[in-house]
């Protein structure tokens, strides 16, 4: 025996009693899907880019990476979406939603000031793809086409590449060299594109041009017109030929008084064009209330900063040279407006009409199997139409008209192409569950007010067509996407590590991706549950251990 | 020394780790080389505040002292869960005293070391509530006159727990235990009364040793600096852990941190630091809330709500909160006045016309009297 005096006995470890016996239930890392993802009609990966990009400078590019994965338009995104994401976060509950659109911006400017290019596209697959329209939804399909590996050829009527994101969204709001950069990207992945070849018979440019599948997403150009009692020297013009004569051409005389006639965001879009043609008011006669108006809030805020007023409850009801009658209206029960018989004069020098906007569908006419209803080519869940191999998309088909939308159903309808033209089927991926805000402990997130994106100031909008929101700096992008909460997905806080006061919790060696560095050894977690109340992140959940 | 403030990084000053940060700036339980002091296999109930307490102090002790620390525990839950024989779950010399000598033997074993002309060995005395503020009450007090070398670390749960949860000088008004049992509305009781027990924290003040600290289990980083910088000072240092325990408060294990954390959000338990027995540093509360939101979640304090409601003893352990925030200044300054209920007591049917007791506002002092009548008496 060789011990000190007195002892008899080695120590033994408690490392021998293996407390994991007692447990009834066992933690459990999950991946829920977070609000902004869920959200998201791109499907973005909103909190893995913004992971990525936490990271700072050597993050940035990996962001971007993972954010092109699924939308090719950061920059444009970061300028024009409406950002459902934000609306959903739930960093909303506990101060203010993640700046997502502003980060977005910030990495889509990065990647062009940088020149970051596309992943080459997989192996040929020898297959090829028609693709109808070059606006947002059918640039996303084609590029997501193109990365699958097969050969896409576009075709659009029109003089330039964009579609709406071109002649419907004002340059104040996309200038139009981030918009060529960005498509610009696209078809360096080898996408030809014929401009000003309108395809009037889509079966025949099939056949004529050796396409095994199409995707058609013209997009709905034509401004919808409504029976407005006018004199003979009235000048009403429509919304869409108003922006549309933006690019290019010769801008119309609008006069000094324009009334814009309906309350879409093209009505304010239309509006703020005219101030910015030299128009010394700009009014917009809208028929129901603000409340009620489709435009988005901060497109009805920014219109009036500009000076742009509004005229509610009113529908125009004769309209003659130098002056219009306006009814005023009254919403009933049902918050329809109904007419009142009062009646005023406004002066107005020019009418635009922005009363919505049709798809001009002459190129399914007698296409066997395609149905046209409410003006919208129906499809079905794999956005493919009633003829096989043709599918469709963006403003065509019965959705919400956003750019956004669009670009979600040029993705979606590139992975059903793909897996058509492979004789198989696309299984959207099996819903997760939801990571909620009562999921999260908001404790351990550091206090974060949000960063704003600076305006131009209002003095020098109203003659330039200068871009009116600026985008962040390095310094408050990075803090913008330092303020995600990693909704539902660990994020390395190390708290689970910790907290365990049965050192139960094992950390692994960290990879820089988003998932959990952490394993619960088993051994020894007695199910205490301490880890999952103080996951700030709701990404452990208890699960009961099977008797 | 005040916990460093971690800013701009998603989570910030509160969780254990944080990937963005520099490793060096992370806590000492974000590491995997931190030395687990009290290591897996211990017998601890689940969510057990004590254990994990007991490793987030001995592991920032391990480290500020580079593993050179020898400790001595006095009988209680600590000593019980962790050192069945022949297991022991200490990872450092360790050695188990009696109940009440704790603070003396650890006395006992700075002295040797001193004797032996060792003096890069430091010396951790530890003990629950019980074995500190009234077993070994002597022993820590002739510790702290004496000036020996030693950090002494109680983990208060407030009450003796190994022993079946009866009532010590930590517990706190209107908790039940098993000797300060409700007896029921009117019946003159309505858990452990007011007015008695000690503060432990003020009373080593009282010594004017070098250091005296309060730390929660919830606030990771405030402890580990309180502990490093017990290791820095020489002589008497005295450092109060408040500690859940799921089993004796009747809450839910996985509730541990979050009790911790709300004890010092509602001012109940004012975390903070003094050295030579001089307030040095305050941790203010951050997101205020009232005692309730606290007091709700344990059963040992379920018979104030159980109808009908025992209002005047909620208001009056309100009254302890807020006199707490005011004696200690326990908010930041943009919070001041924050309408909490408790702040604004009711008058009617308290004695009135009496001067206030010191350091308390008239109200408090017409409730306390009252709580006095009416609880106290039942004794």
């Amino acid at each position: 025996m060789d011990k000190p005096f007195a002892i008899t006995l080695d120590v033994g470890s408690s490392l021998a009693n293996k407390t994991g016996s007692w447990r009834t239930e066992r933690a459990v890392y999950v991946d829920r899907l977070p609000p902004c993802q869920g959200h998201c009609p791109a499907g973005e990966d909103v909190r893995g880019w913004l992971y990525d990009a936490e990271d700072g400078e050597e993050g940035y590019e990996r962001a971007w990476r993972r954010l092109v994965a699924d939308n090719p338009f950061p920059a444009i995104m970061g300028r024009v979406c409406y950002h459902p994401c934000e609306s959903a976060c739930n960093r909303k509950d506990l101060d203010e939603a993640v700046g997502i659109n502003s980060v977005e911006r910030f990495l889509g400017d990065e990647a062009i000031a940088r020149g970051w290019s596309l992943d080459p596209p997989a192996t040929a697959s020898g297959k090829r793809v028609l693709v109808v329209g070059a606006g947002p939804s059918g640039l996303s399909a084609a590029y997501h086409l193109a990365r699958l590996g097969h050969a896409v050829v576009i075709h659009d009527a029109g003089p330039m590449v964009g579609g709406m994101m071109r002649f419907g969204i004002p340059r104040y709001r996309l200038p139009r060299e981030v918009l060529d950069a960005e498509v610009e990207r696209i078809l360096d992945l080898g996408v030809e594109l014929e401009l000003n070849s309108k395809i009037t018979d889509c079966e025949e440019a099939m056949e004529a041009g050796g396409f095994d599948a199409a995707f058609l997403a013209i997009g709905a150009g034509v401004g919808r017109n409504a029976y407005v009692p006018a004199g003979e020297s009235a000048k009403i013009l429509d919304a869409v030929s108003l922006l549309h004569s933006m690019e290019g051409e010769q801008p119309p005389m609008l006069g000094r008084r324009v009334v814009v006639y309906g309350g879409g965001n093209t009505a304010m879009d239309a509006a703020r064009t005219a101030k910015r043609l030299g128009a010394a008011e700009a009014i917009v006669v809208y028929r129901r209330d603000r409340d009620r108006m489709p435009a988005h809030e901060f497109e009805v805020e920014e219109a009036e900063e500009e000076g742009v007023m509004m005229r509610w409850l009113s529908t125009i009801k004769r309209a003659d040279e130098g002056e219009i009658e306006v009814e005023r209206m009254e919403l009933d029960e049902s918050g329809f407006p109904q007419p009142t018989g009062e009646v005023e004069r406004l002066g107005a020098d020019s009418v635009v009409l922005a009363l919505g906007q049709e798809s001009d569908l002459g190129l399914v006419e007698g296409v066997a199997g395609i149905e046209v209803e409410d003006g919208v080519v129906r499809v079905g869940a794999d956005l493919m139409t009633g003829r096989p191999g043709i599918f469709a998309g963006g403003d065509m088909i019965p959705a919400e008209r956003t750019v956004t939308v669009a670009i979600g159903h040029g993705k979606r309808a590139a992975r059903h192409v793909d897996a058509w033209l492979r004789a198989s089927v696309w299984e959207e991926p099996p819903e997760r569950e939801a990571a909620g805000y009562e999921q999260l402990n908001t404790w351990y997130y550091a206090d974060a007010p949000r960063s704003h994106r600076a305006k131009l100031e209002i003095a020098r909008r109203a003659g330039t067509f200068d871009e009116v929101v600026h985008g962040l700096d390095a310094g408050n992008a990075l803090l913008e996407a330092r303020r995600c909460l990693s909704c539902g997905s660990c994020f390395s806080c190390d708290n689970c590590f910790g907290v365990c006061p049965d050192n139960a919790v094992l950390k692994l060696p960290e990879t820089g991706e988003l998932n959990p560095h952490y394993r619960i050894d088993l051994d020894f977690c007695k199910g205490c549950g301490i880890c999952v109340a103080e996951c700030p992140c709701g990404a452990i959940e208890m699960v009961a251990e099977e008797v | 020394m005040a916990a460093k403030e971690i800013k701009l990084y998603q989570t910030g000053t509160f969780a254990v780790g944080n990937r963005l940060l520099d490793p060096e700036d992370r806590t000492v339980q974000a590491r995997t080389e931190r030395s687990n002091t009290l290591t897996s296999g211990h017998r601890a109930c689940q969510g057990c505040g004590e254990a994990l307490g007991a490793r987030y102090v001995l592991d920032a002790a391990m480290r500020a002292t580079d593993g050179r620390l020898v400790a001595a525990n006095a009988t209680g839950c600590l000593e019980v869960f962790s050192t069945p024989y022949p297991e022991s779950s200490w990872q450092l010399p360790w050695l188990h005293s009696l109940f009440g000598n704790a603070p003396a033997v650890a006395t006992g074993m700075a002295a040797a070391l001193r004797a032996k002309g060792i003096d890069d060995v430091r010396v951790i005395g530890q003990g629950g509530d019980g074995g500190t503020l009234d077993i070994g009450f002597a022993c820590l007090s002739g510790m702290f006159e004496r000036n020996d070398d030693v950090l002494y670390v109680c983990y208060d749960n407030e009450a003796y727990m190994n022993t079946g949860v009866q009532r010590s000088g930590a517990t706190p008004p209107g908790a039940r235990t098993a000797n300060t049992k409700p007896l029921g509305a009117g019946a003159g009781r309505d858990g452990n009364t007011f007015g008695q027990g000690k503060n432990a924290p003020l009373i080593a003040m009282a010594h004017e040793i070098p250091y005296v600290a309060t730390a929660t289990v919830a606030d990771l980083r405030d402890l580990e600096a309180k502990v490093e910088r017990a290791m820095e000072l020489r002589g008497a240092r005295y450092l109060h852990v408040f500690v859940p325990c799921p089993l004796g408060w009747g809450a839910a294990s996985r509730d541990t941190i979050r009790l911790a954390r709300l004890v010092k959000e509602t001012g109940l338990f004012p975390v903070f630091a003094a050295e030579q027995g001089e307030i040095t540093e305050v941790l203010k509360i951050r997101r205020r809330v009232p005692v309730e939101e606290y007091l709700r979640l344990q059963r040992r304090y379920a018979h104030l709500f159980a109808e009908p409601e025992s209002r005047d003893v909620i208001d009056g352990i309100q009254a302890i909160a807020d006199r707490n925030i005011r004696r200690f200044d326990l908010l930041a300054d943009i919070e001041e006045g924050a309408d909490l209920p408790g702040e604004a007591i009711d008058a009617a049917g308290l004695p009135e016309g009496q001067p206030p007791i010191a350091g308390r506002t008239e109200e408090e002092s017409n409730l306390m009297r009252m709580l006095a009548e009416t609880h106290h008496g039942a004794q």
